[in-house]
């Protein structure tokens, strides 16, 4: 067909996607990465108030996963771990939001209470970690188990790094998830390090899937930095969840490319190891194919980098000037009734 | 007006509620088929359903957390543990991420965790323990401890329909020995952080909950043939402390005993006794003395088991020293 060569010859678009979607996954990739540098330069100037942990290398899986959920107001649910920035920018958190967490502002979602990527909202569907690895599978058991109850057609997804499948939380909440057949989709993020933890030395088995198959989940292992592979793969999980078929999990291989949290200096991971993660980044990888496929072209996703290069500027003019919370919040809200803790007796004497 | 046991109030309250409340579920380990372990749950199953009556793995972390997860989205979960011994293997749970959840992150956590404790029952170290003191130190959570049939109704009740995470404990030695008379059809709420003046006294005060109530009330009966006039409060919720009822009963006796089942060294006693002694100093005519257990684990034989724990003896005698001070 003359005057198009690109569409006869681009190979059909896997998955089910359209070509607004996998720009739209682009978008969203470049959007975690960006932020995330921001973040670091942000950390750099002391604005970030407390530790700063990046995604880097694994931005392809948590987008992806997160991309095969149903989203909007009162739809599908995840539960996003520290390093699954992507997923939570993907079920609507804003980077403003983000941005204001880690700078302890009084106008981020949780008012300088918890930091970084601990916040959630119900509503679009996010329930934020709690520093204890594994908890939120069992959370997320009742949150699916709801939509169970509720006969809602809708379905929850959390993720857990290889070495919180450690933890007696996860063993528990998996399998009673299981037992009850909750509409729950397991993301198990092989990233080779926990802190500075090896898998060898957290579990004996090979695969993070066979720990699943233990308790009678089916689960599958995927490529974890093929985006389109984790997208297709939990797609068809989150369909079977709906359906009702019980829990599924999905093993994502990936690589985490940046020590624990800004200050590790990953001197325990051998340097050849990083560098060949490095030549296997996501989101250049993911772009490759966009190109070479013919689904894009090279000016369509260098708009895309500059749109959200603006959005990140933006977000953080609006945001880095603000003020922390005042010291007096910090009384109200422990319980519905009472509405505050008391102020203690020392703090009105006179000096 | 039929007379009930204090399992029956519980029964009763937890019924009502799912009867009233649509959102009410019951989850715990073999509270459905079976009816739990001490019945409390008989015939739930059959009345409400096995989706609303939960036979769960034995995974009281997962038991918990799956309620928490179900309370953020409307339900009202009340979770059993089998005994309150094994609340411990969701501590992490309770005050990590249920007792933080409004406070951090805005998230509505309305689950009640019920379950029996208590010792006087040859139990043992694992099915007898009292296990407030751990989750007192918790900000977020309510602590309540029925001692009468009526309460044990109406603070089921009220905690279920709390908009906060209330551990709800169950004194299974009360269970079946205490009776009261309950009409029917009358809507009990206890409110919680309220206490309940168990016995009007004039010398001394003894500020206690749970089993200890009754047995604080039989020291009373004792010292009264004596001459000495007792006032027992029942504390009914033990987080938040009802401060005011606390205050109200020291400066009018002006001598304070504590009494509880649970170990001595960072037990409620102490923080009751911090209150008084910042509060109502000048108010006080003696020491504030404690009866507790013994500091060590509960054992088995009833020889030890009586040695350690508080008996009715034992608060008399404190209570005739103290009164004499």
């Amino acid at each position: 067909m003359p005057g198009s060569p690109s569409l006869t010859t681009s190979p059909p678009i896997p998955a089910g996607l359209s070509r607004d979607q996998l720009l739209e996954i682009y978008r969203f990739l470049r959007l975690t990465r960006t932020l995330e540098e921001r973040l670091t330069a942000l950390y750099k100037q002391s604005k970030v108030i407390g530790g700063l942990f990046r995604s880097l290398g694994q931005e392809g899986e948590s987008v992806a996963s997160a991309y095969a959920l149903e989203r909007g107001r009162n739809r599908d649910f995840l539960s996003p771990l520290i390093r699954n920035l992507g997923s939570l920018l993907v079920m609507g958190g804003r980077p403003v939001q983000i941005l204001r967490q880690y700078m302890a502002k009084d106008q981020s979602p949780t008012r300088g209470r918890e930091l970084n990527v601990h916040f959630g909202d119900l509503e679009m569907g996010f329930l934020g970690q709690i520093s204890h690895l594994g908890d939120m599978v069992p959370v997320m058991a009742g949150i699916t188990l709801t939509f169970k109850m509720r006969r809602e057609p809708r379905v929850g997804l959390v993720y857990i790094g290889d070495g919180a499948t450690s933890t007696g939380t996860f063993h528990e909440g998996l399998n009673f998830a299981a037992v009850q057949r909750c509409p729950l989709v397991v993301i198990g993020e092989y990233n080779g390090y926990a802190y500075s933890t090896t898998p060898d030395r957290q579990f004996a088995v090979k695969n993070l899937a066979d720990k699943a198959k233990g308790y009678g989940i089916p689960a599958v292992t995927v490529d974890g930095n093929d985006v389109l592979a984790v997208y297709e793969a939990t797609k068809y999980a989150v369909d079977r969840a709906r359906m009702g078929k019980g829990v599924h999990f999905v093993e994502v291989k990936t690589f985490r490319r940046k020590g624990h949290a800004e200050h590790d200096d990953q001197h325990y991971v051998p340097k050849e190891e990083l560098e060949r993660w490095a030549a296997d980044d996501p989101i250049d990888r993911y772009r490759r194919r966009l190109i070479d496929s013919g689904w894009a072209e090279e000016p369509d996703l260098a708009d895309i980098d500059g749109d959200v290069r603006e959005e990140i500027d933006q977000a953080t003019d609006a945001c880095v000037a603000e003020p922390l919370p005042p010291p007096e919040s910090a009384l109200p809200g422990v319980y519905a009734h009472p509405a505050a803790a008391e102020r203690l007796w020392f703090r009105s004497l006179d000096g | 007006m039929a007379e009930i046991t204090f399992l029956e109030g519980l029964r009763q309250g937890l019924r009502e509620e799912m009867e009233r409340d649509d959102r009410v579920f019951i989850l715990g380990e073999d509270v459905g088929a079976y009816g739990g372990a001490f019945k409390v749950t008989e015939g739930f199953q059959k009345q409400f359903g096995e989706a609303r009556v939960i036979d769960t793995p034995i995974s009281e972390a997962a038991i918990v957390g799956a309620a928490a997860g179900a309370a953020h989205l409307g339900m009202r979960p009340v979770a059993e543990m089998q005994f309150i011994d094994f609340i411990s293997c969701a501590y992490d749970m309770l005050t990590n991420y249920v007792a933080t959840a409004r406070y951090r992150a805005g998230l509505p956590t309305p689950i009640v965790v019920r379950g029996p404790c208590g010792g006087y029952v040859r139990g043992g170290p694992f099915h007898s323990q009292n296990p407030e003191a751990a989750f007192l130190h918790t900000p977020g959570l309510k602590i309540v401890y029925p001692s009468t049939v009526r309460d044990a109704k109406g603070l089921i009740k009220a905690a279920i329909r709390d908009d906060d995470p209330v551990l709800y404990l169950e004194h299974k030695w009360l269970y079946r020995r205490i009776k009261e008379q309950i009409p029917e059809g009358e809507e009990i709420l206890t409110p919680i952080g309220s206490a309940r003046l168990a016995r009007e006294g004039r010398d001394l005060s003894v500020i206690t909950y749970g089993a200890t109530v009754w047995k604080s009330l039989e020291a009373a009966e004792t010292l009264e043939r004596e001459g000495v006039s007792v006032e027992v409060l029942d504390l009914r919720t033990l987080l938040p402390l009802d401060d005011e009822a606390i205050l109200r009963t020291v400066k009018k006796t002006n001598k304070v005993l504590i009494v509880h089942e649970d170990t001595r060294t960072g037990g409620l006693a102490g923080e009751i006794t911090a209150r008084i002694n910042e509060q109502a100093f000048e108010w006080l005519d003696g020491p504030i003395m404690r009866v507790t257990a013994h500091d060590v684990p509960l054992p088995y034989a009833p020889t030890l088991e009586d040695f350690v724990l508080p008996q009715t003896d034992d608060i008399v005698t404190a209570a005739r020293w103290l009164a004499s001070y």
